[in-house]
């Protein structure tokens, strides 16, 4: 679909100048194309449709009422827009919006990051192109705190490859797990066999859909809360 | 007679006072006694008339019987109708007139109803022990007060006439009657003179007549309009719990102040400093003495943003003020080291203060649990029934949770769960809730915090 992939449009939703402008700035500098900045959700549903982006970056919490305006701007514009690609950035982990988020479309094309990530500038801008390209995208704190709270199922996973499902649950390739762990890919891969087998979780080679399974698996005790 | 350092502070002390006599307190005494009059008057209608006809049949015999239990039957009823309502008005009047012979501050011995509504308001009013005891004194208002006032201010001139009543016995045109002298009558001056020795001996007792009974009508007013030292305690104690909720909610206020300021000033531009300096970092080339210094603030604007963060959630969480409470309470299960089920189905958003309450208590208590408790399993509900908010965290442990342990310093093996618990109830009582712990030795343990939630805000959104 994107005849020129090198130049991603972006439309930035954020409320706060300062960081709108630092946002914009960077974005600019990894060589995507900013075509809209705006302030709040009925701004950024009025710049999707006369724009017709590549990927959102959308603050959740904005005015007006400033609880979730960006979240429901974000599943409303990926309902009407399939193939829109969303990073939501949050100021807080709050599993309801990952889930809403993920849940949305296909779950293709969709970050979830807290706010303070932006910071790290090249694993920010690597989230990005991931989901623009059509990957997924969860905070690992949200990961974290799901693999924590799995306790049970998850007390037969070693150490290694506790951290294995981890990076799977952010979205990582094998090679990237490979790269990230300083093991060989094929370690890798008999460590992602393990996983999927012991949480009797489908095989599959395609990253996308293992990070969904990974990620519907952790969230399944949701109903608990 | 006793020395006294200060002049007295009520018309009964300064009887007994040296300088009774030139001082004030029999003027002001006489005052009191006099403005007592008209102000018997409506009391006197208000209440009395049924048992006026009373007096007046039994004092004539005419009367029969059921006619008089008619009588004081009505009568009864009126007062118990319309009592606290005459009673009122005129109890604020004699609180102000009171200040004429009593020096002491004068308070209002009511329990306020504080929420609105005439039926409230009147509900309150006849189920306030003050407002009968106003009535009580209304009653004496208008039968003993204004008899004792008369005889005490008839004192004076009676006085004064046996004085003078030589004079009046010359002035006396030949031929007339006797001048009558209040208790006998008189012809002659030389019959005037034990009148003129008495009225010079009862000269100076005279103020100290009026002072006595303006003094004991004050005495009992003071009894039974501002309800003695344990309904003044009472008051006190209510005027004392709500300045207590008025510093909460200032405080609470001002936490939400600093906070806002925090996320909307500083931490903004601190993750905008953090950006740059991330992108500074790139732009330099690998290897130079900038770019170590670079990446060396990069590090620590992180770090410091992370503390900040920290910060801000210790003073008010976000998730709280966004979201509420179950999606606040399942943030702090999620921090928590012990696995902890929640389950929080609430209609709508709370009020804030409730929330923040609701809030406190479980973070405390969690925390209390992960430090004391040893338990593997906490389960967190969060139920709301009328204007009722019960929050309940229990938890598998060990038990022996004993709020007085942290306040004693002998026992203090083990300081901070006491101490937490105590801060714990303190907070749910500043919000008028209670606090039920059960926590018996080799556990579990469970604890019940009831908070009332007047006000219902529909839910955000």
């Amino acid at each position: 679909m994107h005849s020129a992939p090198a130049t991603i449009r972006v439309v930035i939703a954020e409320d706060g100048v300062l960081l709108r402008e630092g946002l914009a700035g960077l974005l600019e500098r990894f060589g995507f194309q900013t075509v809209a900045v705006v302030g709040d959700a009925e701004a950024l549903k009025i710049a999707v449709a006369e724009h017709a982006p590549d990927l959102v970056i959308t603050d959740i919490r904005m005015p007006p009422g400033y609880t979730d305006e960006g979240l429901r701007a974000a599943v409303e514009l990926r309902r009407a827009h399939p193939g829109l690609a969303v990073v939501a950035l949050s100021q807080y982990v709050q599993h309801s919006y990952a889930a809403d988020l993920l849940d949305s479309g296909d779950g293709r094309g969709v970050g979830y990051l807290l706010k303070d990530r932006v910071v790290d500038v090249e694993d920010f801008i690597a989230a990005l192109r991931r989901v623009a390209a059509g990957g997924t995208v969860v905070d690992p704190q949200v990961i974290s705190q799901l693999v924590r709270r799995r306790r049970d199922p998850l007390s037969s996973l070693s150490a290694r490859e506790r951290e294995v499902l981890a990076l799977i649950a952010e979205g990582h390739s094998n090679t990237a797990i490979a790269r990230q762990l300083v093991v060989s890919e094929a370690a890798v891969g008999k460590h992602v066999g393990n996983i999927l087998a012991k949480l009797h979780l489908p095989q599959t080679d395609d990253t996308n859909r293992r990070v969904l399974a990974v990620l519907a698996y952790l969230r399944s005790d949701n109903k608990e809360r | 007679m006793s020395m006294r350092t200060g002049s007295p502070q009520t018309a009964l002390e300064a009887v007994t006072w040296r300088r009774l006599l030139v001082s004030s307190w029999p003027w002001r005494s006489a005052g009191y006694l006099l403005t007592t009059l008209p102000l018997a008057l409506p009391a006197f209608a208000g209440l009395a008339i049924p048992w006026l006809v009373l007096v007046a049949r039994v004092a004539a015999g005419d009367y029969q019987v059921g006619m008089l239990v008619v009588l004081i039957l009505l009568g009864v009823a009126l007062i118990a109708a319309l009592g606290p309502l005459i009673a009122m008005p005129l109890a604020e009047l004699e609180r102000r007139r009171l200040r004429m012979v009593d020096a002491r501050p004068v308070g209002s011995g009511h329990r306020n109803a504080a929420s609105a509504g005439p039926v409230a308001w009147l509900r309150a009013r006849y189920a306030d022990p003050a407002a009968w005891r106003e009535v009580g004194y209304a009653c004496l208002l208008a039968t003993v007060a204004p008899v004792v006032s008369i005889a005490a201010l008839l004192a004076a001139p009676l006085t004064g006439t046996f004085i003078v009543s030589p004079l009046l016995v010359l002035a006396q045109r030949p031929g007339g009657g006797p001048v009558a002298l209040g208790v006998g009558r008189v012809a002659t001056v030389g019959q005037t003179l034990p009148y003129v020795i008495a009225g010079v001996l009862l000269l100076p007792l005279v103020p100290y007549l009026l002072t006595l009974l303006a003094g004991g009508h004050a005495a009992v007013a003071r009894a039974l309009l501002l309800g003695g030292p344990a309904a003044r305690l009472r008051a006190e104690l209510v005027e004392v719990s709500r300045s207590r909720v008025r510093l909460a909610d200032a405080f609470e206020a001002e936490r939400r102040r600093i906070e806002r300021d925090l996320h909307d000033g500083a931490q903004q531009r601190l993750v905008s400093l953090t950006l740059r300096l991330g992108l500074a970092r790139l732009d330099l080339p690998p290897g130079s003495p900038a770019t170590e210094s670079v990446a060396a603030a990069h590090e620590q604007a992180k770090q410091l943003m992370a503390e900040l963060r920290e910060l801000i959630h210790g003073i008010q969480p976000q998730v709280l003020t966004d979201l509420g409470l179950p999606a606040a309470l399942g943030e702090l299960a999620d921090q928590s080291p012990i696995p902890v089920a929640v389950d929080a189905h609430l209609a709508g958003r709370l009020p804030s203060q409730i929330e923040n309450t609701a809030y406190f208590v479980a973070a405390e208590a969690l925390t209390n649990i992960a430090k004391h408790s040893g338990a593997t399993s906490v389960s967190v509900t969060a139920r709301q029934h009328d204007n009722l908010l019960t929050i309940e965290i229990s938890d598998n442990g060990h038990g022996g949770a004993d709020p007085h342990r942290g306040a004693d310093p002998h026992r203090g093996a083990d300081p901070h769960r006491g101490t937490g618990l105590t801060g714990l109830a303190d907070r749910v009582a500043v919000a008028g809730g209670r606090t039920l712990l059960s926590s018996p030795p080799g556990g579990p343990t469970l604890l019940r915090v009831e908070l009332p939630c007047t006000q219902h805000q529909p839910p955000s959104g």
